[in-house]
């Protein structure tokens, strides 16, 4: 962020230290969100039923499992995208039904799979939209909205395509443009549904350094979904593995990610190596047909 | 990241929403808008363009109530419109041509507004009230008031003042509502409600035909008549109802500016971002219904204003949805404008709805086969 502006991001706990050793101390019993007994379903196939599940503040926590297998479900349950048959979703500590839609806009940001860009739109323009929950009637567009904007331009580095048409943008300059729409939200927790697909290689490195920069140094509690397991594993504090409409594994990425684990939950015959370069694992998936 | 945008210049603190930090930083590329005037769009140009509409429509009106069998000047107008002139003056102007022009006035922003906001809120241009059902609703209540209440213009000018609107308004939420019931499944898919809606309108339509049909032949006359939509013979008594729906609704459709941006995301974004979808919609939609019954109401169904005025409005403000004001001020241009050039210069008393449709159907061509080729939110 630039000097000029501090963003509000409310500092809950200690901001997450390295990803397996973080005492967890006072921050462990606040609960940024929470789901207990939930109960999830689409038209009417059942996807979860009783769910229980904890995300605490101030950590990177990815949800992953095979295709089906409910992560985008459970993030939209926890973005109040998706209400739940049965159960409860605590927003910190308050159930989330309790809350009106631009409170929990205040403390909780969303970013869909499937984001529409709109056109004739700046990029400037589209970042201010995620100013909306802070304003009304009677608080219209401040200097210090400005400067948040400002400021979430620079986080991703779109400070030189603000005056850009979003449409004429590249996948990974739009993806950078959603995540700083996100960031003027100002919502100490941040949901991100799938944020690297359609990116290359370089540019989901990108934005996942960027989320775990959004996590150290703001302190904002980051849950995201994400198919790679290995960059999963490292830009992660905690993996969720999703299965078969229930928890199968949780824990650090290390714990998780287990050839026996990536057996049940993915179908997968895999090697887990420590990562050469950072010391992560490295899932290896076995090719058996070209032994 | 591209490290050649990370180091521009920090703003300066305290910068308002319209102003720009001083010296612009070095672009990397050319910028491809020419609007850079103005701080964020929709505060400067929309403005702008809202303002010179406004003047356009004003000098519409004054032609139109100059334009016309009986050849008056503006002066001659000016002059009675502040009490002076003769009789046969005030006559022309005060009881004739200003209901006529005022009549026209509200109805083409009544459309122009309600086509803004539905296609706003459906992200789809083609979502209009002609083309989703909600005008041939209002239409059908209209002729079926005309027909079973019997007797022709004569009986039903007290109609026209009272039970007409009224069965309008019915015809046009009944037929909203079950458009958007049909067409909702977990959200509002655009397509959905355009393919139901044009089917709507071919039912609702094939109903008013058997009306006419089976109707009296001085009836028949009197609705098919009206059917075309024509500001001939409008009276005060029908120019009150839209100027009720139209003072009372704008304000609240205004109120809805920052919603329809924001939805323009997507369903889930915009709940992300605070919206409450379902009440938002709600008003949206009620607005719209309103509007489109109180317009088809006065002048009968108007077609394609609805939908012209918000994407004309659109383009010359260059904003990524139709803006409100402006889209009704485009309208009331168009549908005066028409008017009068039907009185003015064109030979015979063409009705202004055949006008608008002459030119409103083949920009809705245009359309069509411009998204072929290039897919956009609006």
């Amino acid at each position: 962020m630039t000097a000029t502006s501090t963003p509000r991001f409310r500092r809950a706990g200690a901001p997450a230290g390295s990803a397996a050793g973080s005492a967890d101390g006072s921050a462990a019993d606040s609960a940024a969100l929470e789901a207990r007994r939930v109960t999830l379903s689409y038209e009417k196939s059942v996807i979860f039923d009783g769910l229980d599940l904890r995300i605490e503040r101030g950590r990177v926590t990815t949800l992953v499992g095979a295709n089906g297998s409910g992560k985008s479900t459970v993030l939209k349950a926890f973005g109040r995208l998706l209400t739940p048959g049965a159960g409860t979703v605590e927003l910190d500590g308050h159930p989330v039904r309790s809350l009106s839609t631009r409170e929990v806009a205040r403390r909780l940001a969303i970013l869909p799979q499937k984001p529409l860009t709109p056109s004739a739109t700046t990029v400037r323009d589209l970042v201010s939209r995620g100013r909306h929950p802070h304003q009304s009637l009677l608080r219209p567009f401040t200097p210090h909205d400005s400067a948040v904007v400002d400021a979430a331009l620079a986080a991703t580095g779109l400070r030189g395509l603000e005056g850009r048409d979003a449409g004429s943008l590249s996948g990974g300059q739009l993806q950078r443009a959603w995540i700083a729409l996100i960031l003027a939200q100002e919502a100490p927790t941040i949901l991100l549904d799938e944020p690297t697909t359609f990116l290359d290689l370089s540019h989901q490195l990108d934005v996942l350094r960027l989320v775990r920069r959004i996590n150290r140094e703001h302190g904002a509690t980051v849950v995201m979904v994400l198919h790679d397991l290995s960059l999963a594993g490292r830009y992660s504090d905690r993996l969720v593995v999703l299965g078969g409409g229930r928890v199968i594994a949780d824990g650090t990425p290390w714990e998780v990610l287990t050839p026996a684990i990536l057996r049940e939950a993915f179908d997968l015959e895999a090697l887990v190596i420590p990562d050469p370069s950072c010391g992560s694992p490295l899932v290896v998936p076995v090719d058996t047909e070209h032994r | 990241m591209t490290a050649t945008t990370a180091n521009q210049p920090a703003p300066q603190p305290g910068n308002g929403p319209g102003s720009r930090p001083g010296p612009r930083p070095r672009r990397a590329e050319p910028s491809r808008d020419g609007h850079r005037f103005f701080g964020r769009q929709w505060q400067g140009r929309v403005v702008v363009v809202t303002a010179v509409c406004l003047l356009l429509a004003i000098a519409a009106a004054l032609f139109g109530i100059v334009a016309g069998s009986s050849s008056l000047t503006v002066p001659d107008v000016v002059r009675t419109l502040v009490g002076g002139g003769t009789r046969a003056e005030r006559l022309i102007v005060l009881d004739l041509r200003l209901p006529r022009v005022t009549a026209g006035l509200l109805v083409g922003a009544a459309l122009g507004l309600a086509g803004a906001l539905t296609q706003t809120f459906a992200r789809n241009p083609l979502a209009t009230p002609d083309i989703i059902g909600v005008t041939s609703g209002a239409s059908l209540g209209a002729v079926s008031a005309i027909v079973l209440a019997g007797g022709g213009y004569s009986v039903a000018a007290g109609l026209l003042s009272l039970g007409l609107p009224l069965v309008a308004t019915l015809g046009a939420l009944v037929t909203a509502a079950a458009v958007y019931g049909l067409s909702w499944r977990g959200g509002v898919d655009s397509y959905r409600l355009i393919l139901i809606g044009i089917g709507a309108t071919a039912t609702l339509t094939g109903i008013t035909s058997y009306l006419i049909a089976k109707a009296q032949i001085t009836d028949a006359a009197a609705a098919a008549q009206w059917l075309v939509g024509s500001l001939s013979g409008i009276s005060w008594a029908s120019v009150w109802p839209v100027l009720i729906v139209l003072v009372v609704v704008t304000p609240i459709a205004l109120l809805q500016s920052t919603n329809l941006e924001v939805s323009q995301l997507g369903d889930d974004v915009s709940t992300g971002l605070g919206v409450a979808l379902q009440r938002h919609r709600l008003i949206v939609i009620l607005c719209a219904v309103l509007l489109t019954a109180a317009a088809v109401s006065a002048s009968g169904p108007i077609e394609f204003v609805a939908f012209v005025a918000p994407q004309i409005a659109r383009r010359v403000a260059r904003s990524g949805r139709p803006p409100l004001l402006a889209s009704a001020l485009v309208g009331a241009i168009i549908v005066v404008g028409g008017d009068a050039l039907a009185r003015g210069v064109l030979p015979g008393e063409i009705p202004v709805g055949i006008i608008t449709a002459v030119v409103g159907a083949p920009y809705l061509i245009r359309l069509l086969t411009r998204r072929n080729t290039k897919e956009s939110t609006l």
